[in-house]
């Protein structure tokens, strides 16, 4: 019974509201990932969670019982830090013992968690070591051991891969995704800086914007496909999506805006005819323009090409509008520097927003 | 006047001469190796090699000869008879280990040992740490720091004022407090053992700030999420102090533990001071100085002498070794 209620919470420093009108229902076994712009309130709201920094108002649940002025080590949660905060004195072992030594469980008991959780982490040989005499990877692994070993009712991750270098991270985002599997009936939160661990990880995303509370909640496809607002829709996705300025021109099951650059895109989003004239933001990812030779609702001249191998990122500029264009092109495309290209995309992931807010969700 | 102008004249001599020899030294080295030519890299690094040796080497010199000589010359008298004109063999020590006085000030060292260091550590480490999340804490530091700023002898005098007893109107204020409480006036410096107690207030009082201030700056040290991390497994303010505050800040705790230690065996002015070993409260720096400078035994007194050294010298080894562990 490990459902996770967050009503109206708010966090405020002095004068200053850093987090406000959050709600959020995370239901026993999700992983919810925490996503944002650095300093939106991640950390806070997720110290929040565990008791590390108190409530300014609203109310935290944890199954069922009201959790705000509870002390940490029994609201059920554990936690892993970013730096891994190991009890450099302690053994391994120790520091993984260390919460069940203090709830005076017994030695056999004590034995026995840990063994569980050193073997579910292949942390078994270096149990006698201390933190400094391991690596950054398996440190962050004896960070998790020492949640397991508590057995909480919900983790709390606070970008704990970060100081992990690339391969290792993805190598250890794989481990907490099957970490996650045998442990279906544990809650996560985990708060990330990274796309990728966020899409590949979450069965929910909460996006927090800066000050304005939850920009939307969903799962990864969710936000991806169908983002609530110009801000969710350009920050999930590497590079953001495109916004151009525009004005419906034709309503109906199909949106036409006719674009300030003088271009027509289509969109599948479905307008009313009293939107005509409307001004909107046509919303583009950069891996959705396809290349065409007949009607390009997006053209210009190429200021850079960046290819990435698999891929060729351009940066095009058409007049009218105001910034650079991103695109991504399969395959290799360097010769497109300095020349035309001619752009169309597909009109089912074509995004209209009005006022910031899309028009799918009208 | 004469002295002024001779102290800066001196000041100037010395301090020109200095950089004189740094300019000097330099340059006869550039020029001998210079960072320049086919040969410039292999020149940089032998350059590099000498160049310290020509900054520190006067100063290693210089130390060596105030340090290493009189150590020699000490131990040398330390065989010698009281005028050091004659070879007395080791008889200055088989006189000490019978001596009643050395055998007390053996003892009240021991108790120093024993006393004042736990003592100074334990209230500086105390007082570091309640001094920390608190308002006028700084404020609170600058009352325990201040002794630090005064000299063992003015400790001595002012805390000699402390113990008085006075026939009279009463000036001293221990004696004071106990009256106030319908109690008899003592001569406190003169209760056997328990002066000795008195006095090792003085000294703890006054390495109890150096103790809070090295110490504090240890547990500021202390990553907070490791203390986060604690709060999470359930432990309370003590377990988190005794489990994961002190071990962490464990090494900081010996070297102050062992400065002071150095310290306390060579402790001379406040005993000298107030009560200049007297009624039981002989120590042995204060016996050194009474047999070399009123006895005027330079034989008996080196031979003291030595018996600090040899006591020091593991301490400070000791010290060192945990000072440079530190560093790396
Ligand atoms: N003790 C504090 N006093 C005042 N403001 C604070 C305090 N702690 C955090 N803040 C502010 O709260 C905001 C949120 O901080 P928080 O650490 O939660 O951000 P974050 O989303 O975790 O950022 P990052 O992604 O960089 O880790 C920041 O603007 C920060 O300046
Ligand atoms: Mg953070």
């Amino acid at each position: 019974m490990a459902n996770l209620k967050l009503t109206n919470v708010e966090k405020a420093y002095g004068d200053v509201k850093v987090l406000k009108n959050i709600n959020l229902d995370i239901k026993q076994g999700e992983l919810i990932v925490f996503v944002g712009p650095s300093g939106c309130g991640k950390s806070t709201l997720l110290r929040m969670i565990g008791g590390l920094e108190t409530i300014t108002s609203g109310t935290l649940e944890i199954g069922g019982q009201r959790m705000n002025d509870v002390p940490p080590a029994q609201r059920g949660i554990a936690m892993v830090f970013q730096s891994y905060a190991l009890y450099p004195h302690m053994t391994v072992r120790d520091n993984m013992s260390f919460a069940l030594k203090i709830a005076k469980k017994s030695a056999s008991e004590i034995d026995t968690a840990v063994k569980r959780a050193a073997e579910i982490l292949q942390l078994t040989p270096y149990l006698d070591r201390l933190p400094k005499a391991l690596s950054g990877g398996q440190r962050q692994r004896v960070a998790i051991g020492r949640a397991i070993v508590r057995d909480p009712q919900v983790y709390l991750f606070d970008e704990p891969l970060s100081n992990l270098d690339a391969a290792l991270r993805v190598a250890t985002r794989i481990e907490i995704a099957q970490l996650k599997e045998k442990m279906p009936n544990s809650t996560m939160i985990y708060v990330t800086h990274d796309q990728v661990e966020a899409m590949t990880l979450a069965s929910r995303i909460v996006v927090l914007t800066v000050g304005q509370g939850i920009g939307q909640v969903g799962t990864p496809l969710e936000l991806y496909e169908r983002p609530e607002n110009e801000f969710v829709a350009q920050f999930i996705g590497s590079p953001s999506m495109n916004l151009l300025d525009g004005e419906v021109t034709e309503t109906g099951a199909q949106t036409t805006v006719k674009l300030a650059s003088g271009g027509v895109a289509r969109s599948a989003v479905p307008t009313q005819a009293s939107d005509k004239g409307m001004k909107v933001r046509v919303g583009i990812r950069p891996e959705d323009f396809v290349a065409t030779t007949g009607e390009a609702a997006f053209t210009g001249e190429v200021d850079i090409t960046e290819a990435l191998g698999e891929l060729t990122q351009i940066y095009f500029r058409q007049g009218g509008d105001k910034g650079t264009i991103i695109a991504k092109m399969p395959g290799i495309h360097s010769n497109l520097r300095h020349n035309k290209v001619s752009l169309t995309a597909d009109p089912k992931k074509v995004h209209l927003f009005h006022n910031g807010k899309s028009l799918l969700y009208r | 006047m004469e002295q002024v102008l001779q102290a800066l004249v001196t000041i100037a001599i010395g301090v020109g001469g200095c950089a004189f020899w740094y300019w000097a030294s330099n340059t006869v080295l550039d020029t001998v190796y210079p960072a320049r030519g086919p040969n410039a890299g292999s020149n940089i690094n032998k350059a590099n090699l000498i160049r310290p040796w020509l900054f520190v080497g006067p100063a290693v010199v210089i130390l060596a000869a105030y340090l290493i000589y009189p150590v020699i010359n000490t131990l040398y008298r330390s065989f010698m008879d009281k005028t050091s004109s004659n070879f007395v063999g080791t008889s200055n020590y088989s006189w000490l280990l019978a001596d009643g006085k050395f055998h007390e000030s053996m003892l009240n060292q021991f108790l120093w040992l024993l006393v004042v260091p736990a003592l100074a550590t334990f209230f500086g480490l105390l007082a570091a740490q309640l001094t920390d999340r608190i308002r006028w804490g700084n404020f609170g530091k600058s009352l325990i720091f201040m002794p630090m700023a005064i000299s063992f002898v003015g400790a001595g005098v002012i805390w000699k004022f402390v113990y008085a007893n006075t026939e009279g109107s009463q000036i001293g204020l221990l004696n004071a407090v106990v009256q106030a409480f319908g109690g008899d006036p003592q001569h406190w410096l003169q209760l056997p053992f328990w002066n000795n107690i008195l006095l090792m207030v003085v000294l703890v009082w006054i390495q109890a700030g150096f103790a809070m201030v090295i110490l504090s700056a240890a547990l500021r040290g202390i990553p907070e999420d490791t203390i986060e991390a604690a709060i999470i497994d359930g432990a309370n303010p003590f377990q988190i102090f005794f489990k994961i505050k002190i071990p962490q800040i464990a090494s900081t705790i010996g070297v102050v533990w062992t400065t002071i230690t150095i310290t306390v065996l060579k402790v001379f002015d406040i005993v000298y001071v107030m009560t200049n070993g007297e009624w039981g409260t002989q120590v042995l720096a204060n016996m050194m100085y009474d047999l070399l400078f009123d006895q005027s035994d330079y034989g008996r007194g080196s031979a003291v002498a030595i018996v600090i050294m040899i006591l020091v010298l593991p301490i400070m080894w000791w010290n060192v070794r945990n000072a440079r562990k530190e560093l790396r």
